[in-house]
């Protein structure tokens, strides 16, 4: 057995992690062609590198077929209930960060904060008939966000992406999203509630509470853990 | 624990008292129409129940409770008065607690009546405490219609009342407005500037999506006409948070909501009807003198209620959720009802938490 980290496929993510890894003295790559999604580990012995989407990552640890997951914490928080009792966090890694957040239309100079944003809600379901509709990929976060803050009538659809567009294209009169500049937010007219912080988010490394680990895979594991620290 | 059938030969003993005191067994679908429950409940009753969905009838629910299906099929179709009750599955979603079920059985009775109202809640409570007798169970009552007549009576402006009704049952949001409309808390930073502007429009920013210029002019107005607005008095104020925190027993918590109503006399009609609730509930054998009402009961998690609400706990379990919960929903036949309406009172009993208990206290 080995220990199983499970690291994102694509992008500057996985070259970030990379390295990230590089950094302690840990090799990560693919091997074979770029196509392939299988991953060389030099500098440890016992860990195998498995390259997988971002967005399955909170789940294969949570199942226990990996042992450690590179990730970020918006989607452990978003994908897992009870995230705590199922991932414990390693490390943030310090890239990737982004903060997942409730912008609407820079116009609506009335709207500032949630408080405002609940008050619109009530007079846009009286005017169009139908609920002020939030765009999200994020449904648990912000569900449970806008519950706590007590903001009512309102609706999420679901946006997949190009999230920020929804709100021109009148599908959404809102939304929730994860933004790390704003850039995209500004370019698409939308300003960000003033207390409209859902949550700070980072690629981190997570350990599943969920896998099996062997004697071997402990040693590994306490090893690894003291290179990364 | 006890197993599906003990619960289910429970449950159909208890249903089978039901009838015996003139309700009519109904059987409501399992699968509910979401819109209904959403338009309802809002966006947070996705939280805690399950969809499910097909191309030919859109979104569905595994039903959450019976009141609403039954509502809606005697507004539909039923005669006057009705007693009816149930006893089958409500789903719920867990995802925070993995101990509380995400299925079980609740048995139900529930009363369409326009006398009588106070006979009527006092006849749901009653039967209830007979299904109940010998638990080590403790009884909550309350009444959510004082609250809505001491905020509907309030000196102030229809918009602020109807604001403040609305989060009724989110009690921090309904604390945050109160703070707002009496004065104690500023208007957000940038508030004011906005609201003197002579074209608050006329920003550097394009007019998009579905909410157009004139709904945005609409809340400016509103918000200006809220800020010329004189804030409620300290009385109604100090009223409302004395009335807010009464918990005694039936009758001291009339005596001090009847001291209350000298500053809130808009409580008045809804407190004769506590009281003829507790002499109703004194004829059919229920000693009010030791019931506990709080004012504040039912405000967090009840959210059709509007009057009389009611729970049973067990003692010394606060792990466990209410062994049974009632109350009256005259609002939600109207909401339902399509110009109809009917005075209307009901609960849910657990059949599997009453084994439980039973089985641990042996």
């Amino acid at each position: 057995m080995s220990l199983k980290l499970g690291v994102p496929s694509k992008g500057r993510l996985m070259d970030k992690t990379f390295a990230w890894f590089e950094k302690r003295g840990i090799t990560l790559s693919r091997s074979g062609s770029d196509r392939e999604y299988a991953g060389k580990v030099e500098g440890i012995d016992g860990v195998s590198l498995i390259l997988l989407s971002a967005g399955e990552i909170p789940r294969e640890l949570a199942a226990g077929r990996i042992h450690l997951g590179v990730t970020g914490i918006d989607l452990v928080q978003e994908k897992l209930p009870r995230w705590e009792q199922q991932v414990e966090q390693i490390s943030p890694l310090g890239f990737g960060k982004a903060d997942l957040i409730i912008a609407t239309p820079a116009c609506w100079v009335d709207v500032d904060t949630l408080d405002d944003l609940d008050a619109a809600a009530a007079a846009f379901r009286n005017t169009h008939g139908h609920r002020l509709r939030i765009a999200t990929k994020y449904h648990r976060l912000v569900r449970e966000f806008l519950t706590d803050a007590g903001v009512a009538d309102y609706t999420l659809v679901d946006s997949q992406g190009a999230t920020e567009g929804t709100v021109v294209n009148e599908t959404a009169e809102a939304i929730a999203d994860i933004t790390s500049t704003g850039e995209t937010l500004r370019a698409n007219h939308l300003k960000i509630l003033t207390d409209g912080l859902i949550l700070r988010s980072q690629a981190t490394l997570w350990r599943s509470r969920v896998a099996n680990y062997d004697a071997d895979d402990k040693v590994t594991l306490s090893e690894l853990q003291d290179r990364l620290s | 624990m006890p197993n599906r059938s003990q619960i289910q030969a429970r449950a159909a003993t208890m249903r089978v008292r039901f009838e015996a005191a003139g309700a009519q067994v109904v059987d409501p679908p399992l699968l509910q129409p979401a819109e209904v429950l959403l338009d309802l409940y809002g966006e947070d009753i996705r939280g805690r129940a399950y969809v499910t969905s097909d191309a030919l009838r859109g979104e569905q629910m595994l039903r959450p409770d019976f009141t609403l299906p039954v509502v809606q099929m005697h507004m539909r179709e039923g005669a006057e008065p009705a007693r009816y009750t149930y006893s089958g599955e409500v789903f719920r979603r867990q995802e925070h607690d993995p101990d509380r079920s995400n299925e079980y059985i609740q048995v139900g009775y529930e009363v369409f009546d326009r006398d009588d109202p106070a006979g009527s809640d006092a006849e749901v409570f009653s039967l209830f405490a007979l299904q109940l007798r010998g638990l080590p169970l403790r009884a909550a009552t309350g009444d959510i219609g004082i609250l809505i007549s001491a905020v509907e009576g309030l000196r102030t402006t229809d918009r602020r009342k109807a604001a403040l009704m609305r989060h009724l049952w989110r009690p921090r949001r309904f604390r945050v407005l109160l703070d707002r409309f009496s004065g104690r808390k500023p208007a957000p930073e940038g508030r004011a500037a906005l609201l003197e502007a002579e074209n608050p429009l006329a920003i550097d920013a394009p007019m998009i999506g579905k909410r157009r210029a004139a709904e945005i002019e609409a809340r400016i107005d509103a918000l200006r006409e809220d800020r010329d607005t004189a804030p409620i008095s300290d009385n109604e104020i100090a009223g409302l948070e004395t009335l807010l925190n009464v918990r005694e027993t039936m009758p001291f918590a009339l005596e001090q909501l009847r001291d209350i109503a000298v500053d809130l006399p808009q409580i008045t009609p809804a407190l004769n009807r506590l009281e003829a609730r507790i002499a109703a509930l004194q004829a059919r054998g229920v000693d009010a003198e030791k019931l506990d009402f709080e004012a504040s009961y039912g405000r967090t998690s009840m959210e059709y209620y509007d009057g009389f609400v009611f729970g049973f706990y067990a003692e010394g379990r606060p792990d466990l959720p209410p062994i049974a919960t009632g109350g009256r929903y005259d609002a939600l036949t109207r909401q339902l009802g399509n110009g109809a309406e009917i005075p209307a009172v009901g609960g849910v009993l657990r059949p599997d938490l009453m084994l439980e208990i039973e089985e641990a206290a042996q």
